[in-house]
């Protein structure tokens, strides 16, 4: 993916190229708001924007693209992390939204499901992940032939993994999306919330399809 | 030297005294004027009436005994020292009888006449003002009938002499009082002044005196204080949680510091180094966790706009926290147990009050054994009070305890090595305090229970 990083700190620029880079990405830097509006261009898969820069701030640089007709997707970095700060991010047409300071772990699963985001269609109504296969209106899951029973919870999560399919999902990533929660519980209740569902769609099979990435998350892959 | 300067005229204890005073001066003019004019007139009006009845007595006796038995009569009447004045008169105004040597001036028949007159007492003669009605018998024959009214002009200009003694008193009086009464209202507002001004200096424990006598001012007064209370304890709020971060964040930082020195000392190898940079990663991750707690405790304890908390749905938060530890209880081998009533509303931040049950559940499924059980309950009191409770079966906590435990930073004997456990309690209590919500920590025998409950919030 090609991706511009908005970022006033040049060391932190600087720090997470090299970590989107060694992810296989290809990216481009720009200072400020201004600049920015110069160097986006439609190539670009995802925007990295801090919220605080100096000249045009992060929330007027996406209000100024998305009323441009920009669709890029955009991450919000900032290191305000109040629920309305994020609500105000969001609102001005950001993506996601993460708090300073992040694990770059955190923030490459992020950029990358934002990146993947763009190329889903809207009605899908079917997801499959290898001989995975969940049915969005019967909410039928089986593998293979077997069908498989999930509490609406489980459901939830396990659609979620399915369309990142490939791509790691971290904890906190679940919590948003899968609980609604915007904060760290610090505790494992996500990794048995896991385990369970591992429980599920891999304990009887040959191969697993639910990894679990050190130190970063977890992610769904079918392939060897 | 200018006895009135622009500056005192613009100050407020001038403007007020001097509105006194005026105020003074007109209420006891109107007064004074109202007594002097009722009185002076119905004395006139007493001294006409009397002359009207006389005349009308010597008309009719005319009538009956002609001119020499009236005559007779006013010479009568003249004698002595009386103060009737009398004058009778033939058509050419020469005097036929009565105590006035002649006409005293031009009048019309039926004119209310005023004039000066001789008159005599003891051995001297005075001037002395009369009042008089000039009438016209039958045949032409001019009757004077008058009285002196010498000691009614006397009233009066003593009278009006006393007016403006009066006035002056009150002026005197006016400005003074108004100077007294300002001076102590604006006393007691300059006070108000100065300690403001030594609160800006700096000096917060400064308060404003009462006088005791519970009016407005000692209610702004009070407010002001009451204020200044609240001002106070957020400041020492706020120190303290510059203390507490630079405790809790220093400590760990400067483990942090030390371990990389130390590993750099002598030639370590790769592995060495990849276990320092991996161990130091860990504690960033911990500092990075005790300072979002500190963050979070000092946004619930700064507290959130009021207005802008929305209605939240306790028995589905509750639920949802309940139902996201389940696997985790259950893994423990602790069985997590739910009884929450449907559609209990209270209003709040949701983000902030799950986090809170969070807290309070992790907290409470962290210290129960295994085999034993967590209860998270959800419904309304008899006070009507919306509440969650969270009861484990551990080892609890002693009661003297309870206060402290929900201080921020305190841990208990024992648990200070577990990162972060301190906070979880105090960010609980943060959110209660936000929410006006009490917060009650009692023994579930064995256990412990901790209880929030919410305003009662009537309706959606």
């Amino acid at each position: 993916m090609r991706i511009l990083i908005v970022e006033d700190d040049t060391d932190a620029a600087t720090y997470i190229a090299k970590a989107l880079s060694e992810a296989g990405h290809v990216v481009d830097m720009a200072a400020n708001g201004e600049d920015a509006l110069e160097i986006a261009s439609e190539s670009h898969e995802v925007l990295i924007v801090d919220r605080m820069m100096p000249k045009l701030d992060g929330i007027q640089l996406v209000e100024q693209l998305r009323s441009d007709g920009v669709v890029t997707p955009v991450l919000f970095l900032s290191a305000l992390g109040k629920v309305d700060d994020r609500v105000e991010g969001l609102r001005a047409g950001g993506d996601d939204y993460l708090v300073k300071p992040f694990a770059m772990a955190e923030l490459i699963a992020r950029v990358e499901a934002l990146g993947r985001r763009k190329g889903t269609p809207e009605a899908q109504t079917k997801l499959v992940c290898g001989d995975l296969e969940m049915d969005l209106i019967t909410r039928d899951v089986r593998r293979g032939d077997i069908k498989i029973d999930l509490q609406p919870r489980e459901f939830k999560l396990l659609e979620y993994l399915m369309r990142n399919a490939t791509r790691v999902v971290t904890r906190t990533m679940l919590l948003e999306n899968v609980w609604g929660y915007h904060f760290d519980p610090q505790t494992n209740v996500i990794d048995v919330h896991i385990s369970r569902l591992r429980g599920k769609i891999d304990k009887d099979f040959d191969k697993a399809l639910l990894e679990t990435v050190r130190g970063a998350g977890y992610r769904l892959n079918a392939a060897d | 030297m200018r006895l009135i300067n622009t500056r005192a005229i613009r100050t407020s204890w001038f403007r007020m005294a001097l509105g006194y005073a005026v105020l003074l001066i007109i209420s006891v003019s109107v007064l004074f004027g109202l007594l002097y004019w009722n009185t002076a007139v119905f004395v006139a009006e007493q001294t006409e009436e009397t002359i009207e009845v006389e005349i009308s007595g010597l008309a009719e006796h005319y009538q009956k005994a002609g001119l020499v038995g009236l005559s007779e009569v006013i010479q009568e009447r003249s004698r002595g020292q009386r103060l009737s004045l009398y004058l009778l008169t033939d058509p050419n105004r020469r005097p036929l009888a009565g105590n006035l040597n002649s006409w005293p001036t031009a009048s019309k028949p039926g004119d209310w006449i005023d004039f000066e007159y001789q008159r005599p007492i003891g051995s001297r003669i005075v001037e002395h003002r009369a009042h008089a009605r000039h009438y016209v018998l039958p045949g032409g024959y001019n009757l004077l009938v008058g009285y002196d009214v010498q000691d009614q002009v006397r009233l009066e200009r003593r009278m009006r002499g006393s007016m403006i003694w009066i006035g002056a008193l009150a002026l005197i009086l006016g400005l003074g009082g108004g100077l007294l009464m300002a001076r102590h209202w604006l006393r007691r507002i300059d006070s108000v002044n100065k300690t403001a001004r030594e609160i800006m200096d700096g000096d917060m424990s400064r308060r404003v005196q009462l006088s005791g006598s519970d009016d407005e001012l000692d209610r702004l007064a009070r407010n002001l204080n009451a204020m200044l209370d609240r001002i106070e304890a957020l400041m020492a709020g706020l120190r303290q949680v510059t203390d507490n971060i630079a405790h809790d964040l220093r400590s760990p930082l400067n483990r942090l510091r030390s371990r990389l020195e130390v590993t750099m000392m002598d030639d370590p190898d790769k592995e060495v180094y990849r276990t320092a940079l991996v161990d130091t990663m860990r504690e960033a991750d911990e500092l990075l966790k005790t300072f979002n707690a500190l963050l979070l405790i000092g946004e619930a304890e700064s507290g959130l706009d009021w207005s802008k908390l929305e209605t939240v749905d306790l028995s589905t938060q509750t639920n949802d926290v309940a139902e996201l530890y389940e696997p985790a209880a259950e893994d423990a081998g602790i069985t997590l147990r739910a009884e929450i009533a449907p559609d209990i509303l209270v209003r709040g931040n949701p983000n902030l009050i799950s986090q809170a049950i969070v807290n309070l559940l992790d907290n409470a499924l962290k210290y129960t054994p295994s085999g034993e059980s967590v209860v998270v309950s959800v419904g309304t009191d008899s006070a009507g009070d919306a509440f969650f409770e969270i009861a484990d079966s551990g080892p609890g906590i002693p009661a003297s305890e309870y206060e402290n435990v929900l201080n921020r930073f305190v841990r208990l004997e024992g648990s200070r090595s577990t990162v972060g456990s301190g906070l979880g309690l105090s960010l609980v209590a943060a959110v209660a305090k936000l929410h006006q919500a009490q917060l009650v920590l009692k023994d579930n025998e064995p256990g412990l229970a901790v209880r929030m409950s919410f305003p009662r919030l009537l309706s959606a």
